[in-house]
């Protein structure tokens, strides 16, 4: 009995060890990857820096409060030891990690948490994230210009934080995770001045050797990076100027190893089905919807049948079909890999008959003229021909009015001049992973405003009341509840079909295969286009 | 008029030219219907914000003010910082400046190797059937649209037979076929100057005289003739500066070159005001300088141009 | 022999009329002439991953990437290109005569302000200059055309001024000023008469120009609204797949180069016949 047992423990054991993934204690730091981008890098100052492309590698030369477990988007406290909250929840206290250096070898300090945070929100920075923070107290004061710092942030100790808020606001810590708050050092700040951007200095896994302006940029460890044993690679290289396909003809000959502006969509599918880069490539969710808007103060859009009509228009298949199937239909506003998407929701399916009997039962029988606003910039004006010849079909004739991206977006925040806007190349990506950040902008009564991001100036009080109310549930054991409301919230936009949601993109990241690490490293949802700190050099293992 | 007398009148109007273009450039600016600040500001801005960053840019400010103030920052030799990037306007330039400089040495370098040969041809072959070929060819030069021939040039070159790089910077074999796209343009062109140049050249008395010494055909055309038949057409590249300023947007497109036509393009694209009237400005005084070498050589190469 | 046979006989420049007669007819019949609907997205216009098609026996010229019929869309863009090519033209020949002769007529500094103004709408950089304008103005055909007109007129300005100057310094002209004329009659009647071979020669050339730019404008995206089939912008929508589709890109370009090529024969030999003073840049 004891054998059997005894050998029944030594192949438990060692099927463990054999399925086990590599641990992270026995990755070989070391090695080097090139990473190829076509433009180059705008800047990589936190508080300004706001473009798929500069956003993660901000977050690997800088350091927030929070941050998220590598790969998902669950939160996780990173420069912040431990935090508490109170019952009332504006009130929270921080207690920093002991030892953080600054790539400049300085302490990280409380005080360096609370300048980072007064620079953000000071208008004289022109920080597009200022807007995040408004739930701090003293925020309206220094927008307004009246003060330079934030009332509601106290410096308790060199390591202790507290931070007093004006409403409670459960995405406190989500916005502490965002760039804007990563905390920068005063010196340097203001040694280079605007030029923070190009001479960065963070207490990131990274720090920035060189950078040779349209041309390279070279990142170098940190050997004192607060997670032991990270990053894994000595050197990461970015080349700028590298045309997609020229990057993409030079990753198949080994030379770059990750695709910084993916595979490009002429050679998408001729690789998708070629076998020998099945394992080099990794398909993943964004925290994305592409969707029509269509204005509710513009006739005839301020009847809901016309909306729900367009829902059930267009042919979500055949646009997903254009763009090579880079993307899944959607039904809702929210994407799938979004903490509050409702997987039983099935929306409004494809019926063209069903549509124009709605857009009779309207009053429209004979269907009407209308403008299709979209961005002029590839894929876009295809995407919004193909949802045209859609609307043609249940007689809604649209024209199409395919403009720069600036002047798309100011039109859209007039209420008057666009009554359909395809959002593709200008919304709506999530800041954060939390499902009121897809509201607040884009769909709610804030956002519906002169110049705001609500193109489909829809405004639901109702909708607007449980939105406050489920953002101020913040402690722990109400979240699950929260997110049951944002669902129905959600579920419940969609019966008033402000917006015809069409497809959320699916990210694929091509890698060498010299590159290692977890799938989920690559299709990060909150870094792109991959995890910098976790990847490690395959071949040196 | 004395020579410097019109040096200083010259100069005075270019300046002049360049002061009026700004104030177009400005204006247009501020005409295209979008908010720069709502741009710069992000999607999660307050109004509060906003306008605060508006203050901050002085954009607030009525648009006389705000062009004297431009001014005034030009003279002080300050293009102001990229709304964007924050980066400094003239390190933005500066830094893709190159770039465009060298496609345009590569263009001008294409557009003589193709147009002088051709001409010297077509002069030679005149009236003939290799004559009229020739003009036909530089015609097709002149018509083909330059995003075209950037295409097919990277098709037929780069993917089929892989002698080129597909599109990029770094090193000659980059700069060869973008370079020979703007230059299939000018070569057209100079061909037929250059045809016509010769021909009239070969009709001097002193063609006559060395061909009665006896000198060959070839000599006498390569070289007596073409000494002076190419000094109008290279008087004529400081006019081209202009035409490359226009190809270089649309050429630099398509093979991905990093110049300043692409920083324009993606300028306007977010309506960042500093850059696109830098790159106005660079632009303008390029075309300015241009044509003014081109104003002042020719009249020394070619005496019957010289002013009365 | 009359202006018409000269034409005729100049083979190159028969053969651009030709090419220009044959482009105006598919422009004018164009819904009798093209196999499919321009506009319509056929389903089995793509293959299964979404990709355009290659030429076949159904689709003569193959696809678009929305899966339209890439002949008739070439047919019907033939409309788009001489439409705006012609109007573009036609606008900017009339203003800049209108500069142009103001200029050179009135002389003295309004003269010298008029063509000052000239020389700086030179220096701007034209596709710029057509870019700005085409953001603030939101495309559509007439647009577009207006768009073009306002960035060449100054070539034809440049001309007619200094045509316009030397005309009015000339010997007849003093003639007939010294009789008492006014000076409407003298512009209209004796002036304006002597312009018309420039003005014709140009309203041929500058087309060729006009094509071309708006070629440019529709390849960056800032042309005529879709999806009203336009050369260049087949070529611009098809940008992404031309390694893999490069007909996409092949076709329109010969169209367009085929029409301005034809105008700029038509236009070079009128030029020769009627003002052979007047060389041009060879």
């Amino acid at each position: 009995m004891r054998r059997n047992l005894l050998t029944l423990f030594a192949v438990l054991a060692l099927a463990l060890m054999v399925g086990t993934p590599v641990m992270a204690a026995d990755i070989k730091p070391g090695g080097s990857i090139v990473i190829t981008y076509k433009d180059d890098v705008s800047t990589l100052d936190p508080a300004i820096g706001y473009d798929w492309q500069n956003w993660s590698m901000i977050k690997s030369i800088f350091s927030g409060l929070m941050d998220y477990v590598p790969g998902t988007t669950e939160l996780i406290p990173d420069l912040a030891e431990s935090y508490v909250v109170s019952d009332d929840g504006m009130h929270y206290t921080f207690k920093l990690r002991k030892g953080v250096k600054f790539h400049n070898g300085r302490e990280l300090k409380a005080a360096d948490v609370k300048y980072t945070l007064d620079r953000t929100c000071n208008p004289k920075t022109q920080s597009p994230g200022a807007g995040f923070y408004a739930m701090i107290k003293g925020f309206d004061e220094i927008t307004a210009g009246k003060t330079e710092t934030l009332a509601g942030i106290e410096v308790v100790d060199d390591y202790t934080i507290k931070f007093e808020l004006s409403r409670p606001d459960a995405t406190f810590l989500h916005v502490l995770a965002l760039n804007f708050g990563f905390v920068v050092p005063k010196e340097a700040v203001e040694k280079w001045g605007q030029d923070f951007g190009k001479h960065p200095v963070g207490t990131g896994a990274y720090s920035l050797k060189e950078w040779v302006l349209g041309n390279r940029i070279e990142w170098a460890r940190n050997p004192s990076y607060h997670h032991q044993g990270k990053p894994y690679l000595d050197t990461i290289v970015f080349e700028i100027g590298q045309e997609p396909t020229v990057a993409l003809l030079r990753l198949q000959r080994g030379e770059v190893d990750i695709l910084g502006d993916g595979i490009p969509p002429a050679r998408f599918v001729a690789i998708m089905k070629d076998a020998k880069y099945k394992d080099m490539i990794v398909e993943g969710g964004q925290l994305h919807t592409g969707y029509v808007t269509m204005n509710v103060k513009m006739k005839p859009f301020d009847n809901v049948k016309v909306r729900q009509a367009v829902n059930m228009a267009i042919n979500k298949e055949r646009v997903v079909k254009i763009i090579n199937n880079r993307a899944v239909v959607a039904n809702q506003p929210l994407p799938p890999a979004m903490p509050g998407y409702d997987n039983d929701y099935q929306g409004y399916a494809y019926d063209p008959a069903k549509a124009k009997a709605l857009l009779a039962e309207a009053g429209y029988a004979d269907g009407f003229e209308t403008e299709l606003y979209c961005m002029n910039v590839d894929p876009n004006p295809r995407i919004a021909q193909s949802i045209q010849q859609d609307l043609a079909e249940i007689g809604i004739k649209a024209d199409l009015k395919n403009q720069s991206q600036a002047t798309v977006i100011a039109a859209g925040g007039e209420p008057d001049q666009a009554p359909m806007i395809w959002s593709g190349g200008m919304a709506w990506i999530a800041d954060f992973p939390d499902p009121s950040n897809f509201y607040g902008p884009i769909l709610g009564c804030g956002g519906a405003v002169k110049g705001g991001w609500n193109w489909a100036w829809y405004c639901n009080e109702e909708l607007e009341q449980k939105a406050v109310g489920a953002d101020s549930m913040t402690s722990a054991d109400q979240q699950a509840e929260r997110l049951e409301i944002w669902r129905s919230i959600y579920i419940d936009i969609m019966k008033d079909a402000p917006w015809a949601p069409i497809f959320n993109e699916q990210r694929f990241t091509m890698h060498s295969e010299k590159v290692g690490g977890k799938d989920a490293y690559f299709v990060d949802p909150v870094h792109i286009p991959i995890n910098y700190e976790n990847v490690y050099d395959a071949t040196i293992q | 008029m004395s020579t410097l007398k019109m040096l200083i009148k010259r100069l005075a109007a270019s300046g002049a030219i360049i002061i009026g273009i700004t104030m177009i450039a400005f204006l247009l600016s501020f005409l295209i219907p979008a908010d720069p600040v709502r741009m710069l500001a992000g999607r999660s801005a307050t109004q509060e914000t906003v306008e605060s960053i508006r203050h901050e840019l002085g954009l607030d400010q009525p648009l006389p003010v705000q062009y004297i103030k431009y001014l005034n920052r030009l003279a002080h030799g300050d293009l102001g910082r990229s709304y964007k990037q924050k980066t400094e306007v003239a390190t933005l330039i500066w830094s893709r400046l190159p770039a465009t400089l060298w496609l345009m040495a590569g263009a001008i370098f294409f557009e003589l190797l193709i147009g002088i040969p051709a001409g010297i041809y077509a002069s030679a072959k005149r009236g003939q059937r290799g004559d009229k070929t020739a003009m036909v060819l530089s015609f097709i030069g002149v018509s083909a649209p330059q995003f075209v021939v950037g295409l097919l040039l990277l098709y037929v070159f780069a993917n089929l037979l892989n002698l080129f790089p597909l599109g990029g910077y770094g090193s000659f074999l980059h700069l060869v076929l973008p370079a020979v796209t703007l230059g299939i343009t000018g070569g057209g062109w100079y061909s037929r100057m250059m045809r016509s140049s010769m021909i009239d050249v070969l009709q001097q008395d002193y063609i006559r005289t060395a061909r009665a010494k006896g000198l060959g055909e070839p000599k006498v055309v390569l070289v007596h003739a073409l000494r002076n038949a190419v000094l109008p057409v290279i008087a004529m590249i400081g006019l081209d500066i202009g035409f490359f300023m226009n190809g270089a947007v649309v050429v630099e497109s398509v093979f991905g070159w990093p110049g300043i036509g692409q920083l324009a393009w993606q300028a306007i694209q977010v309506i960042d005001i500093p850059v696109i009237m830098g790159v106005t400005l660079v632009a303008a005084l390029s075309i300015v300088i241009g044509n003014f070498l081109a104003d002042l050589v020719m009249p020394l190469i070619d005496p019957r141009l010289r002013v009365r | 022999m009359s202006l018409f046979r000269k034409f005729i006989k100049n083979r190159t420049a028969f053969f651009g009329a030709v090419v220009i007669a044959g482009i105006i007819l598919a422009a004018i019949f164009a819904p009798v002439i093209a196999p499919y609907d321009p506009y319509e997205q056929f389903f089995e216009g793509l293959t299964l991953e979404g990709a355009p098609k290659p030429p076949s026996a159904n689709y003569w010229l193959g696809t678009d990437l929305l899966g339209r019929d890439l002949l008739s869309r070439l047919i019907y863009g033939a409309r788009t290109s001489l439409i705006i090519g012609v109007v573009a033209n036609g606008v900017a020949v009339m203003i800049g005569t209108i500069f142009g002769v103001l200029g050179g007529y009135i002389g003295g500094w309004i003269g010298g302000a008029i063509m000052r103004f000239t020389d700086l709408m030179m220096a701007f950089p034209a596709l710029l200059l057509a870019i700005a304008l085409a953001a603030i103005f939101s495309p559509s055909l007439w647009i577009v055309a207006l768009v073009i007109a306002l960035v060449n007129w100054v070539w034809v300005a440049r001309i007619i001024y200094a045509q316009t100057k030397s005309l009015k310094e000339s010997e007849f002209i003093e003639s007939v000023r010294s009789i008492g004329a006014a000076w409407p009659r003298i512009l209209f009647i004796h002036i304006l008469p002597h312009l018309i071979p420039t003005i014709f020669v140009w309203s041929t050339l500058g087309i060729s120009t006009t094509v071309l730019l708006e070629a440019t404008l529709s390849f960056l995206g800032i042309g005529v609204r879709p999806p009203t089939p336009s050369w260049g912008g087949i070529i611009f929508e098809s940008q992404s797949y031309f390694l893999d589709a490069p007909w996409l890109v092949f076709f329109p370009g010969i169209a367009i180069l085929l029409l301005a090529l034809s105008f700029n024969l038509v236009g070079d030999t009128l030029r020769d016949l009627l003002d052979p003073t007047q060389r041009g840049r060879g």
